[in-house]
């Protein structure tokens, strides 16, 4: 059995939890307030992912494009996702919503514009 | 001179909002005058996500989050002005605003709400010794050169002070390829959120060396390291302990200031608590229709509440428009009792409230199992749920509905204050 | 090419050298190590005060060109549209200070020519100045007390120089200074070798190294820095003159004075220092120059500090001002060891030296001397009529680029497209007051990086702040993964 300290980020709150973990997966949380920071620990200590941002330059607009990860990616994966953010070539008109990248890095998760340009 | 209901200065995120609020409230003569190119104030330059939760149920980005607005505004068809600066507000309501296209404009207006935001603290603010090089820059300023222009300030990089902002561009500038070599912050807690410590700093192993300030920059023409040491309880740098860290850019989070040049030149009574103007539960400023919310009243940690409060301030100058009154007679002060820092609204009618009251503050310091409590002339009128912890990083919020005001028409005092356990 | 007059050093005391010569038929040149004019640590980063002239010891050159320069003044600034207000200057004594010292200093005022000097009693001075702190027991006042703005003194000297005909040769610095025959020869770093009938030696802390390779009569530098807070505007209306405390044995004391734009400095601390570019500051100067300021001004807000700098002050080991040519080195002109009082002294010291210089080389004045320079209009001090005026000309006046300040996008463009135009951050700022606000360029930085790549065709990773490798963006983002 291992004990693993987390920081919810659930909300701003902020609760510090205390989650012990046996073969990856969850046996035990305490110090959450909220079922939020239990599906945080579990997620966290199984399969940790996060929401990707970034911009990269785009033909035809000296502002560049910011884009985001339309769901959370595994984790180890956000480097990775950056390269492809990098490479992609967009070309303005873009809209909000629009993808960038289809099926990042094989994540099933599509890299989309967050803004107008 | 032009004649004009509401005036609303400032098209980002506060801005946006009470104009919205307004219109819906049924006022059609306004406008917003936003300085910059294009509406949505600082969150065009906040990419990242967390932004909505409270609002929209869902994480936006910061660009995205501020096009909802623009698209309620424009669906609307609430009128705006861009690229105008308000040079000058008077306590009569006259605004005087320029443009490269319409050139001096000057307006006066029935109502108005500020607005404007705030600025970040600068290093000159702070008394840092050592050379003046290029490298040195405000967390914001170096978000906007990446974010907005595409231009990467430098590669190796410290930040100093654990602000939103920079926890935010620590993470954003080891996306870019660059190291952040450490989070430095002079007090024992962090003033950012949690979420932002984990996801910005722990998940990339950059350290955050809280009870550690700059103490030296290094470098004549462009930074080359700066000498961090700890600090003891007086926040007095400790000798000996001092450590150089090679860098080629240092950022600084140490701070917003809600800029209120504007309320000054009107004569908008300020707070030196939160540096805002002191309003009371309109939102309605020491001066007859001017109200104020979002960052230029106190700074808050999620546009969110911006959002929410700054609809209220578009609500109560509607009313004031159409009603032609604010809220009479005496006003109660609100005092700040243990713990309680920076509280808003400062004043409040008590005979007269008619809808629940959101009191808004900085815990003034980390504390555990800690409630917020009202008194009315130091009797208990009320007591807050329990939160685990509160910091001054994270503002405390309060909702006190009209019925505690009840029957205390004659108040002379209210305190919040909280209660800590043991 | 053989020069008439090369004079090393664009500080305030060479731009005012050349400006002066430039009223003669003289093919000037000025050279200078830094990428702009009143960039050195002397001039940009001092108490931007123009001395009575009562602190100088009778019959010094400090005392005489103290006198004159601030004398010249008036003229000067309505000729070079340069802000200059005469608020007179207190010299303040404290509780425990020896309060006849007060009256030393008229008497050696009166000497050195200095009108109007008048010791107050302690009501007199509280009428003048009512916040000044509980513990001032009397002071001197010297209505002649001025102040200005250094580097826009300076900048404005220059350019009118320019448009008079010298010529400027920024980021050249002078290695060596050597006589052959009858020529001047000035070399640089970059391996240049420049020619002159004359030169001007007003290198400020360098100026001890150039007199001494071309004289016997040695000089040496010894670099005092002095540290400054500046504090924001809006407290502007506390003190109406500049602030002096009565030196005493426990130092010089420490000034708190409003400059032209309103802001308030406060220092200089004075500390010996072995290297004259080490404008560092420190946390004991910083700390001292407060603790000896809060004297005059015991509820300094410490919350609106905007700023903090050094300058370094080239104290000359004669203890006084060096000027002119030494015996041994003919059409060598020194302007050297200009310490304080240099920024008073520095029209007179210009219009003396450039007399000689201009006899020396039996030149005759030019019929078509301009000494009128055009400030670049500022927006901020305007009237209403006068902007909206400027906007309908400009659409560039219409957008305010520094929010601070209030400089407009009109201001920035003409700044840098002026003689001599600005090519730095720090350059525009100091030609517009861009950045030198409560912000200090937060938000307008990456406006006038863009103004400047806009105007000069330049990329913003070419942008300094202060030229050299002071570059303020070292790349673009995605260029690490695209590469």
């Amino acid at each position: 059995m291992e004990t693993r300290y987390l920081t919810c980020i659930g909300c701003p709150m902020g609760c510090q939890l205390t989650v012990e973990v046996e073969n990856g997966a969850m046996v035990s949380v305490t110090g959450n307030t909220c079922k939020k920071g239990k599906e945080y620990a579990e997620h966290e200590v199984s399969a940790p992912t996060r929401m990707v941002t970034s911009v990269l330059t785009v033909e035809g607009s000296a502002e560049p494009l910011s884009v985001k990860t339309a769901q959370a990616i595994p984790k180890e994966k956000i480097f990775d996702c950056l390269r492809e953010i990098r490479k992609a070539k967009m070309k303005t008109p873009i809209s909000i919503g629009d993808v960038v990248v289809h099926d990042v890095c094989g994540t099933g998760v599509d890299v989309i514009a967050t803004r107008n340009l | 001179m032009k004649t004009i209901d509401l005036l609303i200065i400032g098209g980002g995120p506060a801005g946006l909002a009470a104009a919205v609020a307004a219109w819906e409230s049924g006022v059609r003569d306004l406008l917003i005058l936003e300085r910059e190119e294009s509406l949505g104030g600082i969150l065009k330059q906040c990419i990242h996500n967390g932004f909505g939760l409270q609002r929209f149920g869902e994480e936006l980005t910061g660009p995205e989050y501020a096009q909802r607005y623009i698209d309620q505004a424009m669906a609307l068809g609430v009128p705006y002005q861009c690229n105008t600066m308000v040079l000058d507000v008077t306590a009569d309501r006259v605004v005087t605003a320029i443009s490269p296209t319409e050139g001096l404009q000057q307006f006066q207006a029935k109502a108005i709400i500020l607005a404007m935001g705030c600025r970040e603290r600068p290093r000159g603010a702070l008394g840092i010794p050592g050379w003046r090089c290029a490298g040195i820059y405000s967390a914001g300023t170096a978000q906007r050169f990446v974010n907005l222009e595409g231009f990467l300030p430098g590669k190796k990089v410290v930040i100093l002070g654990s602000g939103d902002i920079g926890l935010i561009m620590a993470r954003r500038m080891t996306f870019e390829g660059c190291e952040v070599k450490a989070c430095v912050e002079l007090m024992p807690y962090s003033s950012g959120l949690k979420r932002n410590i984990v996801q910005c700093l722990d998940d990339y192993g950059i350290p955050l060396m809280l009870n550690h300030t700059v103490v030296d920059i290094s470098g004549r023409e462009r930074l080359e390291g700066v000498t961090i040491a700890e600090v003891g309880p007086d926040r007095k740098p400790i000798p000996g302990t001092e450590q150089y860290i090679e860098c080629d850019t240092l950022l600084l989070s140490v701070g917003l200031i809600p800029e209120n040049e504007l309320s000054n030149a009107a004569g908008v009574a300020i707070s030196p608590a939160t540096s805002g103007p002191v309003v009371d539960e309109t939102l309605a400023t020491s001066v007859p229709g001017i109200f104020a919310a979002g960052n230029v009243l106190h700074v808050h940690d999620l546009v969110d509440f911006v959002s929410e409060e700054s609809a209220r301030a578009g609500v109560q100058a509607a009313r004031y428009v159409l009603e032609g009154q604010s809220a009479q007679g005496q006003a109660v002060q609100v005092e700040q009792g243990f713990g309680v820092n920076g509280i808003v609204p400062q004043q409040v009618h008590v005979g007269q409230v008619d809808a629940p009251i959101r009191f808004m503050f900085r815990p003034r310091d980390v504390y555990k199992a800690a409630r917020i409590c009202v008194d009315i002339d130091g009797a208990e009128v009320l007591r807050g749920k329990p939160h685990m912890i509160m910091a001054p990083g994270e503002m405390a919020v309060l909702e006190v509905g009209p019925e505690v005001f009840a029957g205390h028409e004659n108040a002379q005092k209210i305190t919040v204050r909280l209660e800590v356990k043991g | 090419m053989v020069r008439d007059v090369i004079i090393v050093g664009a500080g305030v005391v060479g731009c005012a050298i050349a400006r002066e010569l430039s009223r003669w038929d003289l093919d000037i040149l000025v050279v200078d190590q830094a990428s702009d004019v009143a960039e050195g640590g002397c001039t940009k980063a001092n108490t931007a005060i123009v001395h009575g002239g009562y602190d100088a010891k009778e019959g010094t050159l400090k005392a005489k060109y103290n006198v004159e320069g601030n004398g010249m003044f008036d003229q000067l600034c309505v000729e070079l549209e340069v802000p200059f207000e005469r608020n007179g200057s207190l010299v303040v004594a404290f509780e425990g200070d020896d309060l006849s010292q007060l009256e030393v200093l008229r008497k050696r005022g009166e000497t050195n020519g200095v009108p109007g000097l008048k010791v107050l009693s302690e009501a007199e001075l509280r009428e003048k100045e009512p916040h000044v702190g509980s513990t001032a027991r009397g002071a001197l006042w010297v209505p002649t007390g001025a102040i200005v703005c250094p580097y826009e003194l300076t900048i404005a000297l220059a350019e009118n120089a320019v448009e008079n005909g010298a010529r400027f040769q920024l980021d050249t610095a002078v290695t060596g200074i050597r006589r052959e025959g009858e020529v001047w020869l000035v070399e640089t770093a970059a391996g240049e070798t420049l020619e002159a009938k004359a030169v001007v030696n007003a290198a400020g802390y360098q100026s001890g190294k150039f007199n001494n390779m071309v004289t016997a009569e040695k000089l040496d530098i010894l670099p005092r820095r002095g540290e400054y807070y500046m504090i924001d505007k809006s407290y502007a209306g506390v003190f109406h003159s500049a602030m002096f405390q009565l030196p005493s044995d426990k130092g010089k004391g420490i000034l708190v004075a409003r400059t032209v734009d309103g802001s308030i400095l406060i220092g200089p601390t004075a500390e010996d220092i072995d290297d004259p570019t080490d404008t560092r500051t420190t946390a004991e100067g910083l700390d001292k120059a407060l603790t000896f300021a809060r004297k005059t001004w015991e509820d300094m807000p410490t919350r609106s500090f905007i700023t903090t700098f050094a300058g370094v002050r080239p104290r000359p080991s004669t203890g006084d001002f060096k000027i002119g040519e030494p015996a041994d080195a003919p059409f060598f002109f020194n302007a050297a060891g200009i310490e304080s009082p240099g920024l008073t002294s520095a029209p007179a010291i210009g219009k003396d030296l450039a007399q000689r210089i201009a006899q020396r080389l039996n030149a005759g004045k030019k019929d078509n001397f301009n000494p009128n320079r055009k400030a670049i209009p500022k927006f901020r001090e305007l009237s209403n009529e006068e902007r909206a005026a400027l906007i309908a000309q400009d659409p560039a006046f219409g957008r305010i680029v520094c929010r601070c300040e209030t400089v407009t996008e009109g201001e920035i463009r003409a700044a840098i497209r002026r003689p001599l135009g600005a090519r730095t951050l720090d350059g525009v700022k100091r030609r517009t007051r861009a950045g030198m606000g409560r912000c200090q360029s937060g938000f307008c930085s990456p406006r006038v990086v863009a103004i400047l790549c806009e105007e000069l065709g330049l990329d913003p990773t070419d942008i300094t702040k202060f030229g050299g490798a002071s570059k303020l963006l070292v790349g673009r983002i995605g260029e690490e993964g695209k590469a």
